[in-house]
């Protein structure tokens, strides 16, 4: 019983420290950001990388499920003969929820995964070193630029899953099960408000942040070897997502206490 | 001059160095030897501060680097280049802009840079693979761009972890030429860790032995070669620890 007891608080002792990292990172990569010159090449290279390049996977994603939620809403609208309702709860749904987790999910996979294998393979054959030995630090050279890709290119690529989730979801709604076009758009467009979509864009900017700063930790503190590397990569992508789900409940409902939907 | 004093280090309750003390003077290049796993690369790295010590002191001119927070030590980090055991190049970089690095972080003048940067990957004899990305190249080749990585900037100290492992025996002696011409020509002081004892007679001023966490023994080449105790003889000569403690027959060792 006692070493049940032992282990857990180990276990929760190591959950804090690590929440205390992962603040002290914030900090300091809030604190690089302003005090050096920004490393605009290197931060355009993963704009590309981050932004440019996930693209494919998060509008296949976004219009898949605008799709499959048309469908679905669908069938049960049309019993009370409310087929047009169909527009506004595709388009909410996209704006507030869907497309940002569903992004943010996505990109973690995607993005989390690239981050902590490469930062955690330079950090097993000495390259983190080698930079700070050279008077350089790792989180000015590696982890601001990441940082700022995902903070200018998370939201953007949410809008976009938005766009093209809703475009999807009216195409099967009107083309494929004859939802009458001119209620369908006019009830989207009374339905769905500034708030709604700039919701999930915030929400976008938070989940950005966890992405960044869980990945780039979980490299920077990889452990030894190709194992090391691995163990950092699964965890960054585990980690992140968990935490994009959690905090996008939490998100929500202080939005709703701010702003009343 | 870089003074070691009382350095002890331990990683996860395993104690690797156990007071290590030594003084490296201007000028001069040292040898650190030492078995595999006996703590070479982690003493190296407390030198320039890129560990720190559980105890003692590292003075680097003067200056107890040990307390120095991260965000006051690269003017420190400065006075050194570091040669890793495995290079350590960016992989993301090609090959000059790898030896470029340091230039690039000081903001010197391209055309500074250009030539600076030519004239150290002549002198390690890679100037053809400047544009080759570092998983293009062997591992020999590695070692020499890590070198020109380190030296290019001119620094004060030259940190050399295994700068000869795992080149050929040509390649080796090129690179203790060059370690040598980094002392005698640039003034630069040296710390070098290796296994191999060819190098080390070549390359050094005093040869130190690295031997359970601490600093064993210390003294010029002849002195070291000279030496009649057992842990000294042992290692310079590679003779295993069975041997030592008379467990193989006596034939068996006489093969050696
Ligand atoms: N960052 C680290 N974390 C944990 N253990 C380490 C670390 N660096 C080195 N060690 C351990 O310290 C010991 C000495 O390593 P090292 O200095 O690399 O030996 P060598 O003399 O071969 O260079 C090894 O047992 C190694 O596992
Ligand atoms: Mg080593």
């Amino acid at each position: 019983m006692s070493a049940l007891v032992a282990r857990f608080g180990e276990y929760v002792l190591g959950q804090l420290t690590q929440l205390g990292q992962l603040l002290l990172l914030f900090f300091d990569i809030a604190r690089t950001t302003i005090t050096h010159r920004p490393r605009w090449s290197v931060t355009i290279e993963q704009l590309y990388k981050i932004g440019w390049q996930s693209q494919a996977v998060v509008l296949i994603t976004g219009a898949f499920t605008g799709m499959v939620f048309a469908v679905q809403t669908f069938h049960q609208f049309h019993k009370v003969k409310m087929d047009t309702a169909v527009g506004p709860v595709v388009s909410v749904a996209m704006a507030r929820e869907l497309a940002p987790v569903l992004t943010a999910l996505m990109v973690a996979g995607r993005v989390g995964a690239a981050i902590a294998a490469e930062l955690g393979t330079m950090k097993v054959t000495e390259q983190l070193d080698a930079l700070r030995s050279m008077g350089t630090s790792p989180v000015n050279y590696l982890a601001v630029p990441r940082f700022l890709a995902l903070l200018v290119a998370l939201p953007l690529l949410t809008a976009e899953s938005m766009a093209f989730g809703i475009f999807a979801g009216y195409v099967v709604a009107v083309q494929m099960l004859g939802v009458d076009q001119a209620y369908f758009l006019k009830h989207m467009f009374d339905f769905t408000d500034v708030k709604d979509v700039g919701s999930g864009l915030v929400k976008a900017v938070f989940f950005a942040m966890f992405i960044a700063l869980v990945s780039c930790h979980k490299g920077f503190t990889a452990g030894e070897g190709a194992e090391g590397v691995g163990r950092a990569t699964t965890q960054a992508v585990v980690v992140s997502s968990l935490t994009v789900l959690i905090a996008n409940f939490f998100i929500a409902v202080l939005f709703n206490a701010i702003i009343p939907p | 001059m870089i003074r070691v004093e009382g350095l002890r280090k331990s990683f996860n309750g395993a104690e690797v160095l156990r007071g290590v003390d030594f003084e490296i003077s201007e000028g001069e290049t040292v040898v650190i030897i030492g078995r595999s796993g006996g703590g070479k690369s982690v003493l190296l790295k407390h030198l320039c501060a890129l560990l720190k010590p559980d105890a003692g002191k590292v003075l680097v001119d003067g200056i107890d680097v040990v307390p120095l927070g991260e965000g006051e030590l690269p003017p420190i980090r400065k006075k050194f280049g570091f040669l890793f055991q495995g290079a350590a190049l960016f992989d993301s970089l090609t090959l000059f802009d790898n030896v470029a690095f340091p230039l690039r972080e000081e903001r010197r003048p391209e055309s500074e840079i250009e030539q600076r940067v030519m004239e150290m990957l002549g002198l390690v004899d890679l100037t053809k693979a400047r544009d080759k990305k570092p998983a293009e190249l062997s591992g020999g080749m590695r070692k020499r761009a890590g070198l020109a990585r380190a030296c290019v900037a001119r620094p004060k100290y030259m940190l050399y972890d295994e700068p000869t492992t795992g080149l050929d025996p040509i390649r080796a002696d090129n690179i203790n030429e060059l370690i040598l011409r980094m002392r005698d020509h640039l003034q630069v002081t040296g710390v070098a860790v290796t296994h191999d004892m060819t190098s080390a007679y070549k390359i050094a001023d005093r040869i130190a032995l690295l031997h359970d966490g601490r600093i064993y023994a210390v003294g010029t080449p002849a002195e070291i070669q000279g030496s009649t105790d057992p842990v000294v003889q042992q290692f310079i000569h590679g003779i295993s620890d069975a041997k030592v403690k008379g467990e193989v027959p006596h034939g068996a060792a006489a093969n050696n």
